[in-house]
């Protein structure tokens, strides 16, 4: 004791950290370094997410993109004057339930003069979606003097022939011709002679691509030798035979050569019409008029040509037919690209160009009026009790830890438990906007009482209590004071909840909110599908156009949802009050 | 106002509590006693406060002064874990009867905290919204006049009167305690409590408040709580000295400030401990 009472300084208080020491500044290199490091990760780990978030945008504004368009043909519509009978003619209910199909038929004939036999004319009949009608009958139920007119109207495109103008269809080349030709005939089959040999290169193609069949089967044939089927020899030596003779067609360029539709489509271009080549010789070919020819004259050097859609028929979906009236219309300049106005004007439909968002965007905003009705008032009473006058007792408590453990509980469970009590206890009406609201509400309910908890509970107390000091009763000092303070969490709260609720999708799939429903809403009680269930839906079907519906709905969803949490932002901006 | 200097014996035969004094008493608190939970935070407090008079709590911090202050508006009925036992008295009315409307009270019985508290709301705002609840103010010319005479009183009203739709909150924070005050007096209380009003101001706003509240004194009952025994020796008529939850003596200002009879009294005002 009176040994270290006597060496007060030496003690181990009083050591002194050299600073300019190597280890010291080692140290402070490390600490520097490992900064330095720390806030590369976290940059890394920002750009990882941006470049993840923006690689999602664009990929689904890309393919959202041409649900926002529509394509149309601009035709000349002669509406006949019996299109309904003379004394029907002022009632629009008639002139709406019309037969317009000879109607469009003939303005298509019209269009395209000289298509011929059932086949064609039904195929181009069916360029046009059963929709196309629409404008027109609109037009003349609002203005029946326009019947036995000739009108310009737009006529909506099918979803095929919309997707060939989007870039679903073909590549198409064309080349000049060097010598005359001349066809047989105007319609029908005919064969086109050119003397100048000017299908050689088009033959040499073709004799390639059989070489390299013959090749491909002649290697099947080896494979199936090989292998131990019951038969295999037999079928290999048939396989052998096949590509042998294969072999010595694609030598032989004296002989003609038959196309079929996994080779690309060769068309020749003739005296206004076109003719697609089903014979193929250097200085001949044999084929089905598509579009008919003006005449049976010789037609001069280059002023004809060798057309070829590159895409082989059997690989598309649009037929060779259809790609030469539409290219026709093209040329004519009759194919008009709109924006798609429809889209957000009707209800789903199974045709994916008539088929829009209004009816799953009015189910969505019916069901969030429900939701919003229920919880916003039940949830922030709640959250007023809870916070500010229940006693501090166990069954609070335990109140309170189930709220929280309510917020974490699967959606799906939600759903299940709106079929039971809901449809199957209270027999509400399934698919309705009334029940997928109490659903919601349900599911929301936890969030905005926590979210409103945790606003009351950040006005500082002071303010209640001055509110208490000048004699205001407790409930005064937090209907005066506490709870416009808090107002701004709440809401932002509430709306977090009920963006939360627009991307729900799992439970309303138990109340039966995931059926086909073509009707817009009127009632809370209607059947009706919300935005996410309506892109569950589309993205289920086969159909290639309804690919790019679905993008577009998840892109209206997106824009809700930032409409959404931006007001939530604003509002917090707008009434945050600092102390 | 001036205590009777015979009420000395008495003092000797009841050692530090203050007898009743000449004057009306407005506030008499009889063995009070205050629990947090299990902590016992005040110990039999027995204490008269002078009508129009200022009397002032001073401690260490801990002592139990602001519990105190706390019990004679029940404020601490907020907190559910205190218990108060024992007797205040207010113009001889037990506050603590069952039968006495807290919220009345506490209209009765003016507060001013540590930290200026305006509501975000108007200067205006501030100070109509004791009167609006109480029905002080017939029409909205008569609330005017509450309004600015509060102001007035309160010293703020020259500041302010150009901008009585402000927000209270935009004030100095010496502008915003007076605010309060003015807030507090608008209701036309007894008995204005003060928690450490001039803690979170300036010198300059100090001396402001202190000059305020020595003009209200003829006015109101005023009890006022400092850490700061020279704001004490200043404003206050009669000084009351806590201590772990003990009241150690109470008395006039200037005897517990020249002549403490307590030792524990002279070592906190000259600053041996505390």
């Amino acid at each position: 004791m009176t040994d270290i009472s006597a060496q007060p300084t030496a003690g181990p208080l009083r050591r002194r950290v050299d600073t300019t020491s190597p280890e010291a500044q080692a140290a402070v290199r490390r600490r520097y370094r490992s900064e330095a490091r720390f806030r590369t990760y976290g940059l890394l780990a920002i750009l990882t997410a941006a470049v993840f978030l923006v690689v999602l945008l664009i990929d689904i504004g890309a393919r959202a993109l041409p649900a926002f368009t529509t394509t149309s043909l601009q035709l000349n519509v002669a509406v006949p004057n019996d299109l309904v009978p003379a004394d029907q003619k002022n009632n629009p209910a008639a002139i709406r339930g019309a037969d317009f199909l000879p109607v469009m038929r003939e303005a298509l004939k019209t269009a395209i003069p000289g298509v011929q036999g059932r086949g064609p004319e039904r195929t181009l009949l069916r360029l046009l979606s059963p929709g196309a009608p629409d404008d027109l009958r609109e037009r003349l139920a609002a203005n029946p003097s326009l019947i036995g007119t000739t009108l310009k109207v737009p006529l909506l495109l099918s979803a095929t022939a919309d997707l060939y103008f989007k870039g679903a269809g073909t590549p198409i080349t064309t080349r000049s011709s060097r010598d005359a030709a001349t066809p047989s005939g105007t319609t029908g089959t005919i064969t086109v002679s050119a003397p100048g040999n000017d299908f050689s290169e088009n033959l040499v193609t073709v004799k390639l691509a059989v070489a390299e069949r013959a090749h491909a089967l002649a290697a099947e044939a080896e494979r199936t030798a090989r292998s131990s089927a019951p038969n295999a020899a037999e079928r290999a030596n048939e396989l052998r035979a096949e590509a042998a003779a294969m072999a010595a067609r694609a030598k032989d360029t004296a002989t003609a050569e038959t196309l079929d539709s996994r080779l690309p489509s060769l068309l020749v271009e003739i005296n206004g019409g076109l003719v697609k080549v089903s014979q193929l010789a250097a200085d001949r070919i044999e084929g089905d008029v598509l579009l008919p020819l003006a005449s049976t004259n010789e037609a001069k050097a280059s002023d004809w040509r060798i057309v070829t859609y590159v895409t082989p028929e059997s690989s598309r979906k649009i037929g060779d037919q259809e790609v030469a009236f539409l290219e026709r219309f093209k040329a004519n300049g009759q194919v008009e690209k709109g924006f798609n106005w429809r889209f957000f004007t009707s209800g789903d439909s199974r045709e994916p160009e008539l088929a829009g968002i209004r009816g799953a965007i009015v189910g969505t905003a019916l069901t969030l009026l429900v939701t919003l009705v229920l919880c916003v008032p039940v949830g922030v009473a709640a959250a007023i009790y809870l916070e500010e006058f229940a006693p501090k007792n166990r069954f609070t408590d335990i109140i309170e830890v189930n709220i929280n453990n309510l917020a974490a509980v699967p959606s799906i469970v939600f759903g299940l438990l709106g079929l039971a009590m809901f449809l199957n206890f209270f027999g509400l009406p399934r698919s309705a906007p009334l029940v997928g609201g109490l659903v919601l509400a349900l599911l929301v309910l936890p969030t905005i009482i926590i979210a409103s908890r945790a606003a009351l509970k950040a006005v500082p107390p002071s303010i209640k209590e001055a509110a208490l000091g000048v004699g205001a009763s407790h409930q005064q000092a937090i209907f005066h004071h506490v709870l416009p303070l808090a107002m701004p969490g709440i809401m932002t709260g509430t709306i977090i909840g009920m963006a939360h609720a627009l991307g729900e999708t799992a439970p309303l799939l138990m109340i039966g909110m995931v059926a086909f429903i073509v009707d817009v809403p009127t009632s809370v009680t209607d059947a009706a599908t919300v935005l996410p269930v309506q892109i569950f839906l589309w993205s289920d079907l086969p159909e290639l156009a309804f690919k790019a519906k679905t993008a577009g709905a998840i892109v209206v969803l997106l824009v809700f949802l930032f409409v959404m949490n931006g007001t939530a932002i604003w509002l917090r901006k707008r009434f945050e009050r600092r102390w | 106002m001036k205590m009777d200097m015979t009420t000395q014996g008495i003092q000797a035969a009841q050692p530090y509590v203050a007898a009743k004094s000449s004057t009306a008493s407005k506030v008499v608190a009889r063995g009070v006693n205050v629990h947090y939970g299990e902590k016992h935070a005040l110990k039999d407090v027995s204490v008269d406060v002078p009508d129009q008079a200022v009397m002032a709590f001073i401690g260490p911090s801990g002592c139990g002064k602001s519990t105190f202050l706390r019990c004679i508006n029940r404020m601490n009925d907020t907190i559910p874990i205190c218990r108060v036992t024992g007797k205040i008295e207010i113009d001889s009315k037990d506050i603590y009867d069952p039968s006495l409307d807290v919220v009345q009270l506490r209209a009765r019985v003016g507060m001013v905290f540590q930290k200026p508290n305006p509501f975000p709301k108007s200067i205006y705002e501030n100070v109509a919204y004791g009167p609006r609840i109480h029905g002080l103010a017939k029409s909205k010319t008569d609330l005017d006049e509450i309004v600015t005479m509060s102001l007035e009183k309160a010293g703020l009203l020259k500041e302010v009167k150009d901008r009585l739709n402000d927000s209270g909150t935009g004030l100095s924070g010496g502008q915003q305690q007076r605010l309060c005050i003015a807030r507090a007096i608008a209701v036309s209380p007894d008995v204005i409590l003060m928690d450490e009003p001039c803690s979170a101001l300036d010198p300059i706003a100090t001396a402001k408040i202190e000059e305020l509240i020595d003009e209200l004194r003829s006015n109101f009952c005023i009890i006022i709580v400092t850490h700061s025994m020279q704001q004490a020796a200043r404003v206050s008529q009669r000084t009351a000295f806590f201590h772990l939850g003990i009241l150690v003596e109470e008395g006039e200002t200037e005897t517990i400030f020249t002549n403490p009879r307590d030792e524990r009294t002279r070592d906190y005002i000259t600053g041996r401990f505390g």
